[in-house]
């Protein structure tokens, strides 16, 4: 192993290292981040960070092919901020005020219908109704 | 000599593409609203991935595959403007508020001047 091999090497083992500890990071925002826009910022993130991996990878096994790739997600990350700009703007701000998870889940469930489907028990349609009025 | 010169670029570019993607995840931990945390994401990380992209370039030696690197460079310095602009835009026309820190909001009336 020449000297410069060892360089590159050593400088590859570090970088994976710091890029392993700053994946971990940003998934942590994702999965604490308060809001939808915050998740989506950090989702940016991670892509950038994934390239930043692939092109590692493409220096340790010498592929340049790996470049395309990169290239390409990148353009599947651009597309998919664009398209959730696109979906925060149309959904508009029904964020729970203390953001929790759960509770955003749980708030998108739709509300009429399942009170319209319980108020109105099996059997009881309204020609049922009408004959047991009379 | 020549090679130790270029694996030492090559070096000096992965790290410091390793450590602006550090420091972007940092921020994004760090700061405390989504339009300060946009900062951190669209500049350090895009710095990050791109200067990791140009190391690959330098590594490998020949033109093609380096013109190939620094389009991919351009493509990432280009789109992650638009995107977080977009972003930021879509997130403050809904109401995302700022934090409490902030200390103006040029498009506060943004609606009624247009």
């Amino acid at each position: 192993m020449t000297t410069a091999e060892t360089i590159i090497s050593y400088a590859v083992w570090l970088a994976l290292v710091v890029l392993c500890v700053s994946f971990l990071l940003t998934v942590w925002r994702v999965i604490k981040g308060p809001t939808l826009p915050d998740r989506v910022v950090a989702l940016d993130m991670l892509t950038g960070i994934v390239i930043g991996f692939i092109a590692l990878i493409a220096i340790r096994t010498g592929f340049t092919l790996y470049i395309d790739i990169a290239i390409s997600l990148g353009l599947v990350g651009f597309l998919a901020t664009v398209a959730f700009a696109r979906f925060i703007l149309s959904r508009g701000n029904r964020e729970a005020p203390k953001g929790d998870m759960m509770k955003t889940f749980t708030a998108s469930v739709p509300e009429p219908r399942r009170k319209s489907a319980a108020r109105r028990p099996s059997g009881t349609g309204p020609a049922v109704r009408r004959k047991a009025k009379k | 000599m020549m090679d130790i010169l270029l694996a030492a670029i090559t070096a000096l570019l992965i790290l410091g593409g390793a450590g602006f993607a550090l420091v972007a995840a940092i921020g994004l931990n760090r700061l405390p609203d989504l339009y300060t945390r946009m900062h951190a994401a669209s500049k350090a990380g895009t710095v990050g991935s791109g200067l990791l992209l140009l190391a690959v370039g330098v590594h490998a030696g020949d033109l093609p595959t380096f013109a190939r690197a620094l389009a991919g460079f351009f493509f990432f310095v280009l789109t992650a403007p638009i995107s977080a602009h977009l972003l930021a835009m879509a997130a403050h026309k809904v109401g995302y508020p700022l934090c409490a820190e902030s200390v103006r909001d040029e498009m506060k009336d943004y609606d009624k001047r247009i």
